[in-house]
């Protein structure tokens, strides 16, 4: 099973309608093709140094490192990137892929909305045109997004069906790739998907860990104890990860969302409250009811309201390779206030379930060094963190 | 040869349900009365929560079922009554979640228990057969394949893989109903019928009996689907009529191009 195309151990594969098929194959195509290109290579550095901002620092977090009394915690500051998150990475590479091919049209889902403005941007760019998905709810949560996109020239198209957040407005965008495929690339957003998608978002997102590499190798001499990453998808944490995989002394943890708790119904923590499904494309972990219905998942954080999790994490679990961890909502935001007083440095909400972890863990890692990857900004929270702190702001 | 083959004797009508759209009681009445207007094959939908292959219609009548209480326990019990009575086949069409959460080996056991003779998956590509096939195969239950607009090349290969019968895919896109039909349906079935005598019907978007009689000439058959849920949706509980109305409307123009 594991030599199948697409899969990372049993996890992954393409479960899509027919309709699709020939699209998902010529991507591939195209991918091995120019994966291989020095010239696309040299194209997409040039954009990722120029354009987003790369590489992007790793700062030693020192305050918070003596505050805590443990580790040593670097943070690796993707929130500094062009349009404040990791996402862009991802964009980039796909964009400059997708024209390559041939196609004038990008579409998209978007949770937080990071990674539909991440699309608008590189379509405004490249001169695409541009559509994103995004839950009518998110679009509620996340109304400086909306805005955002509209104003580098996207749709915005709010998708009502289902509970109305990410995984509606994955399979809104589906939908829409089903019915208008010549002309577009579904440019996903997450390590997730039917088969190539998984591995194409991995690559590019991997710049993350080869970065965090010789940083680290270049401040302290050796290689972190511990690299920590939020997961929805899974797409920052899978490129924090990826080059430390083979390196089995630096534990990768993973952060999931547990919402108001796993034990409750308001969770996104895929891994501690799922089990083994078949859906978007992809065999992996994904929460649902008895008779597989997908569950209706809550978390604070728009970026991580998903009920499944990318293939490649599915496998590093069951090998136990990585470890996940659930994060509470009230945990995050702890963490947010505490980043921001801290450092001065405001976390994305989702990148705040990272930071909690490490603020519990820290202080029991004396003499190790964790990096934490802070894969975006955290302006786009600050009102629904005032809301859940009861206070409600206007402008 | 298997129920679903015999079921194409002539050309043949397949109406889509939503099992448990608005309730199940309502669903097992409705079977009976599709049987009665002339069905050849009942497509039964369990319903699913995210749908990616439906469009607005039917991914309502999902809604409305899983609002209802449907389960998949619930539907076996009912497809058990029904076969007891129903002659003509029954194929269920769901998405590859909903059998692989079950188990899909017990899922195919209840299948073959309760008179179910086909399975279609949208979300399942000839890639991803083996996932589900070899249950199939245990319990002999038909695996219906899918070809769409887009197969090109893969036609042949999908075909020759074919059981029961070939779901052709008229239109790009979701299911749904449309005032036209631009796919040249024609130069796919040549190909099908090239490498194997596997009956196609064509599905997505037949609204009217005038395109399901032109779609099931260039095939076998034609499958309504999002035309019939619209009126279940519009009538609720008392729907049975009306669906019975349009069915037999619908079957009578599919007949009417077999010699009597």
């Amino acid at each position: 099973m594991s030599e199948r195309k697409g899969r990372f151990g049993e996890f992954g594969g393409q479960y899509i309608p027919e309709t699709l098929m020939n699209a998902v194959i010529e991507l591939d195509e195209a991918y091995q093709k120019y994966r291989q290109d020095p010239e696309f290579n040299a194209e997409l550095t040039d954009l990722f140094n120029q354009y987003a901002g790369r590489p992007s620092m790793l700062y030693y977090a020192g305050r918070m490192s003596r505050d805590l009394g443990g580790a040593d915690i670097y943070l690796k500051r993707e929130d500094l990137n062009h349009t404040g998150a990791h996402k862009i990475n991802n964009v980039l590479g796909q964009a400059l892929l997708a024209k390559k091919m041939g196609k004038t049209r990008l579409i998209a889902e978007t949770g937080a909305g990071q990674h539909g403005v991440a699309t608008a941007t590189a379509a405004a760019l490249f001169g695409m045109e541009c559509v994103v998905f995004m839950g009518e709810e998110d679009t509620r949560r996340q109304a400086l997004n909306v805005y955002k996109m509209k104003l580098l020239g996207a749709d915005v198209i709010p998708v009502k069906t289902g509970t109305g957040t990410l995984k509606d407005a994955v399979s809104q965008a589906f939908r829409e790739w089903t019915a208008r495929i010549s002309d577009t690339h579904y440019c996903l957003g997450s390590v997730m998907g039917p088969h190539p998608f998984p591995t194409i978002v991995r690559d590019f997102q991997a710049v993350i860990s080869k970065e965090i590499r010789e940083q680290m190798l270049e401040k302290t001499g050796r290689l972190p104890d511990a690299v920590i990453a939020c997961v929805g998808g899974g797409s920052n944490a899978i490129g924090a990860f990826y080059h430390f995989i083979p390196d089995k002394e630096v534990r990768l943890i993973g952060c999931e969302a547990a919402g108001r708790g796993i034990d409750t119904a308001e969770t996104a923590a895929t891994i501690a409250a799922g089990r083994m499904g078949i859906f978007h494309g992809m065999k992996s972990y994904f929460c649902q009811d008895e008779f597989g219905q997908i569950a209706p998942v809550y978390s604070i954080s728009a970026g991580l309201d998903y009920p499944g999790i990318g293939p490649e994490h599915a496998w590093l679990h069951q090998t136990g390779r990585a470890e996940y961890a659930a994060v509470t909502d009230e945990e995050a935001v702890q963490a947010f206030e505490y980043l921001s007083r801290m450092e001065g440095i405001i976390p994305a909400i989702e990148s705040a379930h990272a930071l909690a972890y490490a603020i519990k863990a820290a202080p029991a890692m004396k003499g190790q060094n964790i990096v934490v990857n802070l894969s975006g900004r955290g302006d786009k929270d600050c009102v629904s963190v005032a809301r859940y702190r009861g206070e409600e702001l206007s402008e | 040869m298997s129920r679903i083959r015999q079921a194409f004797h002539g050309h043949a009508l397949i109406p889509f349900i939503t099992c448990g759209d608005p309730d199940l009681e309502t669903t097992e009445l409705l079977v009976r009365k599709l049987a009665e207007a002339g069905a050849d094959l009942i497509e039964l939908g369990i319903p699913f929560s995210d749908p990616t292959a439906e469009g607005p219609v039917i991914m309502s009548a999902s809604e409305r079922a899983l609002k209802a209480g449907t389960t998949t326990d619930r539907i076996f019990e009912m497809t058990e009554r029904l076969s007891r009575e129903i002659q003509i086949p029954l194929v269920f069409m769901t998405y590859a979640n909903v059998v692989y959460s079950y188990d899909s080996d017990r899922f195919l056991k209840r299948c073959a228990e309760t008179g179910i003779d086909g399975l279609i998956l949208p979300d399942v590509p000839y890639e991803e057969m083996e996932e589900f096939a070899p249950y199939c195969k245990k319990y002999g239950v038909d695996f219906i394949r899918m070809i769409a607009p887009t197969s090109e090349h893969r036609i042949s290969m999908i075909a020759e893989a074919a059981e029961g019968f070939i779901y052709i895919v008229s239109s790009l896109g979701v299911t749904g109903m449309r005032s036209s039909i631009q796919t040249d349906i024609r130069p796919m079935t040549e190909v099908i019928r090239s490498v194997t005598d596997v009956p196609c019907a064509v599905g997505f978007g037949i609204s009217d009996a005038k395109q399901a009689k032109a779609m099931a000439s260039v095939s076998d058959g034609a499958i309504v689907g999002s035309a019939i849920v619209r009126l279940i949706g519009q009538y609720g509980k008392d729907c049975p009529e009306p669906v019975y109305e349009f069915v037999k409307e619908l079957a009578d123009a599919v007949h009417s191009l077999d010699p009597s």
